[in-house]
């Protein structure tokens, strides 16, 4: 198996270099169920998506709109474990050579213990963190564990971020920045608002290399859109709905069409 | 040394912090700075005492209560009747508060949470005296177990949302305001109901409601001319509790106890129990003490009370128990309806199921400290909106309705 560690980045350089960007997928692990959720990734990688989000089920997910809240409350009715999602990225790695990050509200983490956390992923292959729900000013053991380990932890920006904070969400972040690109939580929505242009130029102002727009996007018009601005363009409900209402072969239908985005 | 009566926050030890999601972070760092000056503002002070001297009845009278102490082995039980105050319950103290920084910081239009609809209809109600526009999100559970608050909020001009997502109680509620918060934070503040939440909340609804125990413990001292030995109250968030708590927080002699719901019993899985039972971790934005299973799911709670049905509790309850200056107890749904029919039949007082907890811990507590003791309760809200649920506890509707 290939080197995991920074692989978020040099994916993200590759795309860039091919002058396609990058196409993220977020699918929750345990959907519809586990076996399923990870031939779904691995479906999504096979039809073109560069990077994965396996997003870790979670009570409480505030950030989350209808369509990913019913379906990482299916998984937890069926019994999803934290440890379920270091089986799928093992599982998903050996199948396919994507790097994956793990998108998690940080309770569950906090009480698996975040170095455990940490070990566990990088063991199963993992590349890293998406920590939707802390901020790097109070993400103290989540910094130190991913510089021991060197895991990728994006951090979010949004649209409302202060200049500040867009400076330490930059310094903070390894892999990409996830640009919100607009006031809200996720789920598909007809325009992907202007805030997410100028938020992508104030955090290249700021210097951050690899920044990434997500929420809102469900179109390949509107990954080429992005990825116009940005090196990738994050798509998680449309593949959700795609998954739910289509299996896994509808599945890989939507991202394929979603991969066409990224040429033009 | 430490005041305990003035801790700031963020952090009450290793409780509390703000964990947010970032787009929320702006918006509540704009409030905690908004909230700082108003703190020091002699105006801002002013234009609060005036408006609970003349809008919500402040300050709220104590009520000694002798007829109800006998069950309780005598103790001198004292009331703080925050029932009285407009709307019902303490919540108005607090929403007061929120709703002048509302305007301070310039936006028109508020949310809030609510359990069971006390929050809500304080909040529709300052909305209604200030000109916001007011939207107000309850579980659907608690929508239906306190139909009456739904309707008092609506014709309060209020929209009330109906949470059918998890577990459809106060929790839920909390996540779809936060949500919704998400998109429109820039006309629309968060007015947060309890003790509870990401800084600055825990310690600004404190330093709302701590007005509670200021009056009482002057009154107290008034009446029986000495402190009391120990005072009282109900925990789910922790607001009341907090807000009668910190005038005594630096008498070493007073004794602090919170009571929260233990629903079927602490030993079920059908409780509120959050100190207890739980185990420390992060909801809805603070580290503290939670209802969760090994995977740190947040796990549902069970109360008859929908205001005290929160797997969680404030921070700075967290830390008053791990130092031992306050102690938490569990006290089930049949003993604190036990408390509730005994306080309106002896005293003629409906108290709000919420509040019955901390009068079922009264009785416990004075048989424990004897007659010679004198024992402050916050009757923290009326039990107006709780008629529907005693009158099927004790079956008190018209097919064989029980007669005193």
């Amino acid at each position: 198996m290939t080197t995991t560690t920074h692989s978020v980045a040099a994916t993200i350089e590759a795309t860039r270099r091919a002058g396609t960007g990058a196409l993220v997928g977020y699918l929750p692990v345990g959907f519809p169920d586990l076996a399923t959720s990870v031939d779904a990734a691995v479906a999504l990688v096979e039809s073109g998506v560069d990077v994965l989000e396996l997003g870790l089920p979670y009570s409480d997910p505030v950030m989350d709109g209808l369509v990913i809240q019913k379906a990482t409350q299916t998984a937890l009715e069926a019994g999803f474990r934290i440890r379920d999602v270091f089986t799928a990225v093992e599982a998903i790695r050996s199948r396919v050579d994507a790097p994956v990050l793990v998108m998690t509200y940080w309770n569950p983490v906090m009480q698996y213990g975040a170095d455990r956390f940490a070990d566990a992923l990088m063991n199963a292959g993992g590349a890293g963190l998406i920590t939707p729900d802390i901020t790097p000013d109070s993400a103290a053991d989540w910094l130190a564990t991913s510089e021991r380990t060197g895991l990728d932890r994006v951090f979010l920006a949004a649209p409302s971020s202060t200049d500040a904070r867009i400076v330490t969400t930059v310094a903070a972040s390894r892999g990409f920045v996830y640009a919100v690109s607009t006031m809200g939580i996720t789920g598909a929505r007809h325009d992907v608002d202007a805030a997410a242009r100028t938020l992508v130029s104030r955090l290249r102002a700021a210097e951050s290399e690899n920044v990434c727009v997500g929420i809102g996007i469900s179109t390949a018009d509107q990954v080429a859109e992005v990825l116009a601005y940005a090196d990738g363009a994050i798509v998680g409900s449309a593949l959700v709905t795609a998954l739910a209402e289509h299996g896994v072969s509808g599945l890989a239908r939507t991202a394929a069409a979603l991969a066409q985005g990224r040429s033009r | 040394m430490t005041i305990l009566g003035e801790l700031p926050g963020p952090f009450f030890g290793e409780y509390g912090g703000r964990f947010m999601p970032e787009s929320l972070i702006t918006a509540i760092d704009e409030l905690a700075a908004a909230y700082d000056l108003a703190k020091s503002d002699p105006a801002f002070h002013a234009e609060l005492r005036e408006l609970e001297r003349t809008y919500s009845g402040r300050p709220s009278i104590i009520t000694e209560v002798p007829r109800f102490a006998q069950h309780a082995g005598g103790a001198r039980i004292i009331l703080k009747r925050e029932d009285l105050n407009h709307t019902g319950s303490h919540k108005i103290n607090n929403v007061l508060g929120q709703a002048l920084l509302t305007r301070r910081i310039g936006k028109t239009r508020v949310i809030a949470e609510t359990g069971a609809g006390q929050h809500g209809v304080a909040t529709a109600t300052a909305a209604a005296l200030f000109g916001f526009e007011c939207t107000v999100y309850m579980g659907e559970v608690d929508t239906k177990r306190q139909a009456l608050n739904v309707a008092r909020m609506r014709l309060l001009g209020a929209e009330v949302v109906s949470v059918t997502t998890g577990s459809r109680t106060l929790k839920d509620a909390i996540n779809e305001a936060y949500r919704e918060w998400v998109t429109s934070v820039e006309t629309t503040n968060y007015i947060f109901g309890t003790a509870a939440g990401p800084h600055p909340f825990p310690a600004m609804v404190r330093d709302f409601q701590k007005i509670i125990g200021e009056e009482a413990r002057a009154q107290v001292m008034e009446l029986t001319g000495r402190l009391p030995d120990a005072v009282v109250a109900c925990v789910g968030g922790g607001s009341n509790a907090i807000g009668i708590f910190t005038a005594f927080l630096d008498d070493p002699g007073v004794k602090l106890f919170g009571y929260e719901a233990a629903g079927d019993g602490i030993d079920t899985d059908r409780h509120a129990a959050a100190i207890e039972r739980g185990r420390p971790g992060i909801l809805h934005g603070a580290r503290s003490y939670l209802l969760q299973d090994e995977d740190g799911q947040t796990v549902e709670s069970h109360s008859i009370s929908a205001g005290l049905d929160y797997p969680g509790v404030g921070p700075e309850h967290a830390y008053l128990s791990d130092i031992g200056r306050a102690t938490y107890l569990p006290t089930s749904d049949t003993e604190a309806m036990e408390a509730l029919r005994l306080l309106s039949m002896t005293e003629g007082i409906i108290p709000a199921i919420e509040s019955a907890h901390a009068l079922s811990g009264a009785l416990k507590l004075g048989r424990e400290l004897g007659p010679d003791a004198v024992i402050l309760v916050n009757l923290s809200g009326r039990g107006d909106k709780d008629v529907q649920t005693a009158g099927d506890w004790f079956g008190l509707f018209d097919e064989g309705a029980v007669q005193a």
